[in-house]
């Protein structure tokens, strides 16, 4: 695509920094210290879990456990809290290996409208994720510092699911679970060196959506998610 | 809007806010908790200084390079499909940004949270073409509803209460609940959603912009950055032109100390990282993508002894900690940028003429450098710009150069110098009280209308030394 003017902004740019173009060739300097390296290091996949289980109570986030075999219980547990009639859910490749296909079918069956992200329907995703109560998930990538899952969105999960409806239920496969944001960007980072394209959105989401404007009163719930739910599973 | 907010005086402006009790409380809660917030943070990293570092180095490395790494955010955007306008004034973004607007044909624009769009004016430069301008962060869009300008980086409405929010709610939009936040917030939900699912183009500032993907990320908590990037077809992406980092690595290190030095959190709840256009198969986010990169008068700081400055990750922790910005609130100081930065910035910006009261719209106590993520040294370009107005631009008014070159005379004669200190306490006889000077003659009133000046030592300072060394008693 076009790049404007860019000669002669960058031209008069470098006219004001006293040196000539810098076209090529710039390295990063090694940084004198590195303190992210540090934060939460040396932890199990376990203590990472609780640290993501504590932080989950300081973002206004429900946190359940489970593994493969119990996470269909608690997906519909979850969704009945939510009185959810509407379900949208990203047509993961994760979907089979959790046997959420048969949980999908099962709701079905009980009389709850499913949608599964589908890039053949366009921008009809979009209106039944406006309408449903509940999205779901999975983590790309779960930092357990912040109480953050990655989203990786693409033509499977696309960007609506985790933010138009009342309701987000993320699904964390234990191994998604690092530290903090710093594993997660570098990750990103070596696979675009790599020479893989970065995805077009990448979320990286901490709970429910809020708010301090007004009056600096905390708000949970603005334009995303009101509610929020993160169901580790030990896999 | 512009940089410059209002055409009222510095003098107008400050009494406003001294006189307005309900922003004054306000703010100070606001920046006691926005202050504990961050502190408890860097206390439990314990190691906030090497973050500090951290971000000041990468920060004076990008800004050295910034033209190549300009280079490279442009071509990555564009090899994800993206246009990029590089703007030189504020007028060539909003011409280019007019343009897309009325090539869509576009009825309407919803907007999330950006700063230099409100330095550049987009709003009214879009009304101009025929363009409705949704603002959708809450703050901002309680105050456009309410045609007020924003007077914090990060909560625009602090200066507001809930009964004014009600109110405008009930006068502009038919609102017809309580004051309750809960009640006010989920009413702006339903109404904006609305105005999200009929925009046709979303507009975004940039928090920060990768160079080597052309990632625009985007650091919110409402979440309508994400509707803004997600709903319309076309979203256009405008960023000042210093916003640009390295990598993913360095947007780490950015990011975390950006959420925790403005509001205390690990991270808002939502960071959001958009490349380009949507890709194959994708059915949401942009199919048309335009990165519009700002300098109006950046680069004049650059190669200067304020180019750090331009480091500036736009947290508003200097805000925060700013005893005059809690006395006089950010519209005191008419400019889009409030605060010790707002205080550095504007004039470099927008040029003394009309802000050459704002350097000293600070008491120099420092709070600001230390409080500063990314090491600027605010108060020290504080006391820069002082002596620039001074030295250089000559912009005091002529009397008192003249008393300060009668000073200077003054001061440098021993036998004036001893005479005046001699006949001072005589001479102030008529003004003083109780050895205090509360409405002192002449020059002296600009002292005494704040506060009052002890009156003249009984005895010289010198006369006291000599009979001390004379051994009498001290």
């Amino acid at each position: 695509m076009t790049i404007m003017n860019r000669e002669s902004f960058l031209n008069n740019v470098t006219a004001n920094l006293h040196r000539p173009r810098r076209t090529e060739g710039v390295e990063r300097p090694e940084w004198s210290v590195q303190p992210q390296d540090e934060v939460l290091s040396g932890l199990s996949q376990d203590e990472l879990v609780d640290v993501l289980e504590k932080h989950c109570a300081v973002i206004h986030t429900e946190f359940k456990r489970t593994d493969r075999t119990g996470l269909a219980a608690v997906l519909k547990e979850t969704v009945e809290g939510y009185a959810g009639k509407t379900i949208v859910a990203s047509s993961d490749p994760r979907n089979a290996d959790y046997g959420l296909h048969d949980f999908y079918q099962s709701i079905q069956d009980d009389g709850l409208e499913v949608h599964l992200w589908d890039e053949k329907e366009g921008k009809g995703n979009q209106a039944v994720a406006e309408r449903a109560d509940v999205g779901i998930t999975f983590s790309d990538i779960t930092l357990a510092e912040s109480g953050t899952v990655t989203l990786f969105n693409n033509k499977y999960n696309g960007r609506a699911i985790s933010l138009m409806p009342r309701n987000y239920i993320a699904i964390i496969p234990k191994s998604t679970i690092v530290p903090r944001l710093t594993q997660a960007t570098k990750q990103i980072h070596e696979a675009n060196e790599a020479g893989n394209d970065v995805a077009s959105c990448v979320s990286f989401v901490s709970g429910p959506s809020n708010s301090a404007d007004i009056e600096m009163n905390l708000i949970v719930g603005v334009h995303g998610p009101v509610e929020v739910t993160y169901i580790v599973v030990d896999d | 809007m512009s940089i410059k907010l209002g055409d009222a005086s510095y003098e107008e402006r400050v009494q406003e806010g001294v006189q307005n009790e309900f922003m004054r409380q306000a703010v100070a809660s606001a920046q006691g908790r926005f202050r504990s917030g961050k502190q408890k943070q860097a206390d439990k990293l314990g190691n906030w200084e090497d973050w500090r570092t951290l971000g000041e180095e990468i920060r004076t490395h990008t800004l050295e390079n910034i033209d190549y790494y300009l280079q490279l955010l442009s071509d990555n955007v564009s090899k994800r499909g993206g246009n990029v306008f590089f703007a030189q004034t504020a007028e060539e973004a909003n011409d280019y940004i007019q343009h897309v607007i009325k090539e869509k044909n576009a009825q309407k624009v919803v907007k999330s949270k950006s700063m230099v769009t409100e330095e550049i004016g987009m709003n009214e430069a879009l009304e101009e073409v025929g363009a409705d301008v949704v603002e959708s962060d809450l703050g901002e869009w309680i105050l456009q509803l309410d045609e007020d300008p924003p007077s914090h980086i990060v909560a625009p409405a602090v200066h507001k209460n809930k009964e004014q929010v009600k109110e405008t709610f009930t006068e502009k939009k038919g609102y017809n609940q309580s004051s309750q936040p809960e009640e006010l917030a989920s009413f702006a939900r339903e109404q904006l959603r609305q105005e999200f699912l009929s925009a046709d183009v979303g507009i975004t500032g940039c928090n920060f912009a990768v160079a080597e993907s052309g990632a625009v990320t985007l650091v919110t908590n409402e979440g309508n950055a994400r509707m803004a990037t997600t709903i319309p077809d076309t979203q256009i992406s405008v960023m000042g032109m210093e916003r640009v980092v390295p990598t993913y690595e360095e947007l780490d290190i950015l990011v975390s100390l950006l959420t925790r030095a403005a509001v205390g959190q690990d991270l808002t709840s939502y960071v959001t990282s958009i490349t380009g256009t949507r890709l194959e198969g994708e059915t949401d986010g942009p199919e048309d993508y335009h990165l519009v990169i700002v300098d109006n008068g950046r680069s004049k700081i650059l190669g200067t002894e304020f180019q750090s400055a331009l480091h500036c990750i736009r947290c508003a922790a200097c805000i925060n900690v700013c005893p005059v910005y809690r006395h006089v609130g950010g519209h005191a100081y008419g400019s889009v940028y409030p605060g010790p930065i707002g205080a550095v910035l504007t004039p470099l910006l927008d040029g003394y003429e009309d802000h050459k009261e704002l350097p000293y719209a600070s008491s120099l106590c420092g709070a600001c450098t230390e409080a500063c993520p990314v090491k600027i040294p605010l108060h020290e370009q504080l006391i820069r710009h002082r002596e620039i107005i001074v030295e250089q631009e000559k912009m005091t008014p002529r009397s008192e150069r003249l008393a300060m070159k009668g000073f200077a005379k003054w001061g440098s004669s021993p036998a004036a110098y001893k005479m005046s200190t001699a006949m001072a306490r005589s001479a102030m006889k008529p003004w003083t009280k109780d050895e205090t000077v509360a409405n002192g003659p002449g020059p002296l009133k600009g002292w005494t209308v704040n506060r009052d000046f002890p009156a003249p030592a009984k005895q010289t300072f010198r006369s006291w030394f000599k009979e001390r060394q004379k051994g009498g008693e001290s």
